[in-house]
């Protein structure tokens, strides 16, 4: 089967990005398909390359980087709400004028859209969020 | 599959204090793109939403609500509200805004887009969706 994710919560406060993480995992090891993940709302602060979590936790940002690296999954982060909360990438961070970026290998800026795009082309849509 | 999926944006939280309700109309407007056929659902707090009169002056940010009037131009012609989410917040039809739309298969007949439904029905209509986007 084709399943699509959206990741609707922020790393570390909430759980819902680590079983989002989960559940892909397992999905890819029972022989499922799982083209992307899209990131929304407080979920876009996953793809910062920039957190720095204690040694002896998860680094979440790293576990999706390897994810997306091992399976091909493709992880679209919402640039209206990447914006909004200080992610950026090369592009957006020249076109904005600000003076970094800080969006992590692995994640790619894009519009609401590629939501959609999911939503329509897998054949289950899972949502993890509040 | 056919390529037009029944998509429904469950919207249930207030307006204001978190941004999941403007980011959700955020999805729906885009989305409106895509040629889908679109619903949207409001119960729990989500009814506050759709609530007439909204002034945000005093908390300093954006009042959104009158993006629901404009709906019926994205052919997004279906909001359904529950009746008792409704009632358990003291609040009838009558406190939300007047939202319309032209039907176009009733020569341009303007029409309400708000139907209020009750929480069995609700689930009828979730039922019949092909994906559901929760905010």
């Amino acid at each position: 089967m084709k399943i699509g994710v959206l990741v609707s919560e922020g790393p570390y406060t909430h759980q819902a990005v680590d079983s989002a993480y989960n559940f892909v995992k397992a999905a890819l090891a029972a022989g499922h398909e799982v083209p992307r993940v899209f990131f929304y709302h407080d979920g876009v602060n996953v793809s910062t390359r920039l957190s720095v979590p204690p040694q002896d936790e998860r680094n979440i940002q790293e576990n999706w980087t390897s994810l997306a690296k091992e399976h091909g999954v493709d992880l679209v982060v919402c640039i209206a709400a990447a914006q909004r909360r200080g992610i950026l990438d090369k592009n957006e961070a020249e076109r904005q004028g600000k003076d970094a970026d800080n969006i992590a290998e692995g994640f790619r800026i894009s519009g609401l859209g590629q939501l959609i795009e999911m939503g329509i082309q897998t054949d289950r849509l899972v949502t993890f969020g509040d | 599959m056919s390529d037009v999926k029944k998509f429904l944006y469950v919207n249930r939280k207030a307006p204001y204090g978190t941004i999941y309700a403007l980011e959700s109309l955020e999805v729906v407007l885009i989305g409106a793109a895509f040629e889908q056929d679109v619903a949207l659902a409001f119960l729990d707090d989500g009814v506050f939403q759709l609530t007439k009169s909204q002034e945000t002056d005093g908390i300093g940010v954006k009042n959104f609500s009158p993006t629901f009037r404009a709906l019926g131009d994205y052919d997004v012609t279906r909001l359904y509200v529950e009746r008792e989410s409704l009632e358990e917040r003291g609040l009838t039809e009558d406190d939300l805004q007047e939202i319309m739309y032209e039907d176009e298969d009733d020569d341009w007949a303007e029409k309400p887009s708000i139907r209020v439904i009750s929480r069995a029905e609700m689930a009828d209509v979730m039922a019949e969706q092909d994906v559901i986007l929760s905010f």
